[in-house]
């Protein structure tokens, strides 16, 4: 019993729920008598541990609820059986990563496998290759151009993306340019650039994709029309070994090129193009072949992947007919006409380049940004 | 810096038993803790008992006079659960040493020492309280664990007064530290 109510004593003293008394009276008491105060000290100590331990029997408790709180609302879940499905998601996730690095490689594999089959599967229009020049070489070529010309910027609106490039030539001297309507893939407006790298801005009045033609007419006040072109277009058929030759600019300066008149049609018999025996480039697409009577007997357009020397120009009878059918839709164009008659026959080869040069331009195909 | 006091804020929450703050860390780190054990061959139950036991761990820190934090809370309970997994995987002879740690951790051993302290501390007062018998044990628990005061108490138990629920309790206290007191010694 004494013991009892020393303890309680000890516990109010701990507490501090003693009247201040009562307090000083009992901190003599523990003075002078060590086994009190050795019961006191130990009495706090164990009373630390209660709390210690009360407190975390709380949170244990409090974490349990929490835990089942949380999975109830599905703000955490244990997932089901463990023996069972748990079982099959504790593999999942084991072997996941795993799982997603062989999934990513077989990915990249796959992609990469296609991507070289598509790349060395020969196409069958692969066979033919359109002689426009690319976006990277003109753009080049268009740099290097604005270093000698200032006017370059001047004409082009700002927002201006080149998409090819080729060559053209005049069908009128009014300023009308034929050339390839590949070469003008995906723009919407041109300029052409003379050998002398003077450059008019021109609109696209005309795209034919089945001929692969399409008409430019030079809209620009610093273009002074001649009064009539040096060449004429030849309506008659053309004898296989003739001698042809083209200007063109797979470069910036304009190129010359002869060949023969190897056959009368076409890739696969197509009989609307004349094979020629000529070596052509990108960028020469575009570009008049003339005979020896300076005399226009086509567009050149395509060449052949795999063969060398081997080209294709569109027949200028289909210039002829595509005039015909446009001067019915459109009334405007009823001012191009053909001349026949080349006021370059008998000349030289140099005289007859000399005099046509002018007409022979470098197409550049934009589009709006 | 947001996010450190927002730490901060729950930590201390936490010290204080704040039950929103028990909620917010437990959602923040329990997913973390679960997908660790279940990788390394332990189970959904395995994965609660580690992760209630590091947040006790998490809560003697907070509560601690020098606690500091040094690292970020959910770096600081990984740390704490991979150090009681493996301890965990050593006793039951599983220990592997692929076991997964891609996250970074912190060095924990310190805390974890004075935890397992902690832990034998509580045992042999659980085993104490249990070997007392009713209705001591109730009452004592009644007291000290669930806080409740005398007058609750001696009506509940059925006592006459609160006087004679309290001097029960100081009878059953002197068994308890008795029984303490005999293994604590030992522990030391």
């Amino acid at each position: 019993m004494e013991d009892n109510l020393l303890l309680q004593a000890i516990e109010r003293y701990l507490d501090g729920t003693m009247l201040p008394a009562e307090k000083a009276y009992f901190e003599e008491l523990r003075k002078n008598t060590p086994e009190i105060d050795q019961m006191v000290v130990e009495h706090s100590m164990f009373l630390h541990q209660m709390d210690l331990y009360s407190d975390q029997r709380n949170l244990k408790h409090q974490l349990h609820e929490v835990h089942t709180k949380l999975i109830e609302r599905g703000d955490i879940n244990e997932g089901g059986e463990l023996n069972t499905r748990g079982r099959v998601i504790q593999l999942y996730n084991k072997y996941k990563r795993v799982t997603a690095i062989a999934a990513s490689v077989g990915g990249v594999i796959a992609l990469v496998i296609s991507g070289l089959t598509v790349y060395f599967t020969p196409a069958n229009n692969n066979q033919l290759q359109e002689l426009r020049r690319e976006v990277e070489v003109v753009k080049r070529n268009q740099q290097s151009q604005s270093a000698k010309l200032n006017e370059v910027d001047s004409k082009l609106p700002k927002d201006a993306i080149l998409t090819g490039g080729g060559s053209g030539f005049l069908i009128d001297a009014k300023g009308y340019i034929i050339t390839n309507a590949h070469v003008l893939k995906g723009s919407s407006f041109a300029n052409v650039i003379n050998d002398n790298h003077d450059e008019f801005k021109a609109k696209i009045i005309y795209r034919d994709e089945a001929r692969d033609l399409a008409i430019l007419k030079i809209e620009d006040e610093d273009y002074k029309p001649s009064k009539s072109l040096p060449y004429g277009f030849r309506k008659t058929d053309i004898d296989l070994g003739e001698e042809v030759f083209t200007l063109g600019y797979p470069r910036n300066d304009i190129t010359y090129n002869k060949g023969d008149l190897s056959a009368k049609t076409g890739y696969n018999g197509d009989s609307t193009r004349w094979q020629l025996e000529m070596n052509a480039n990108p960028g020469n697409s575009g570009g008049p072949v003339l005979d020896k009577n300076g005399e226009v007997i086509g567009v050149l357009s395509t060449r052949e992947k795999h063969a060398e020397g081997v080209a294709f120009a569109i027949k200028s009878k289909n210039i002829f007919k595509m005039i015909e059918e446009i001067k019915d839709t459109d009334s405007s164009l009823e001012k191009i006409k053909l001349v026949s008659r080349s006021s370059i026959k008998g000349k030289d080869r140099a005289d007859q380049i000399k005099e046509m040069e002018d007409c022979v331009f470098l197409v550049q195909a934009f589009n709006k940004k | 810096m947001k996010a450190e006091l927002n730490e901060q804020a729950l930590l201390k929450g936490l010290a204080n038993n704040d039950s929103k703050a028990i909620e917010a860390l437990y959602k923040d780190n329990f997913n973390m803790v679960q997908s660790f054990i279940l990788n390394n061959n332990g189970s959904y139950d395995d994965a609660r008992d580690i992760f209630q036991e590091a947040m006790i761990a998490l809560y003697e820190k907070a509560k601690s006079e020098s606690f500091v934090l040094t690292s970020k809370i959910n770096t600081y309970v990984y740390s704490i659960c991979r150090r009681l997994w493996l301890k965990r995987l050593q006793q039951i002879g599983r220990y592997s040493n692929q076991i997964d740690s891609l996250e970074e951790t912190v060095s924990v051993e310190e805390d974890l020492e004075i935890h397992e302290k902690r832990n034998a501390e509580f045992a042999i007062m659980d085993r104490a309280l249990n070997s007392l018998g009713e209705p001591c044990k109730s009452l004592l628990e009644g007291y000290y664990v669930k806080k409740m005061d005398m007058q609750h108490l001696a009506k509940e138990f059925g006592y006459t007064n609160a006087d004679n629920a309290k001097n029960q309790k100081y009878k059953c206290l002197i068994r308890l530290k008795k029984l303490f007191f005999a293994q604590y010694n030992i522990g030391e």
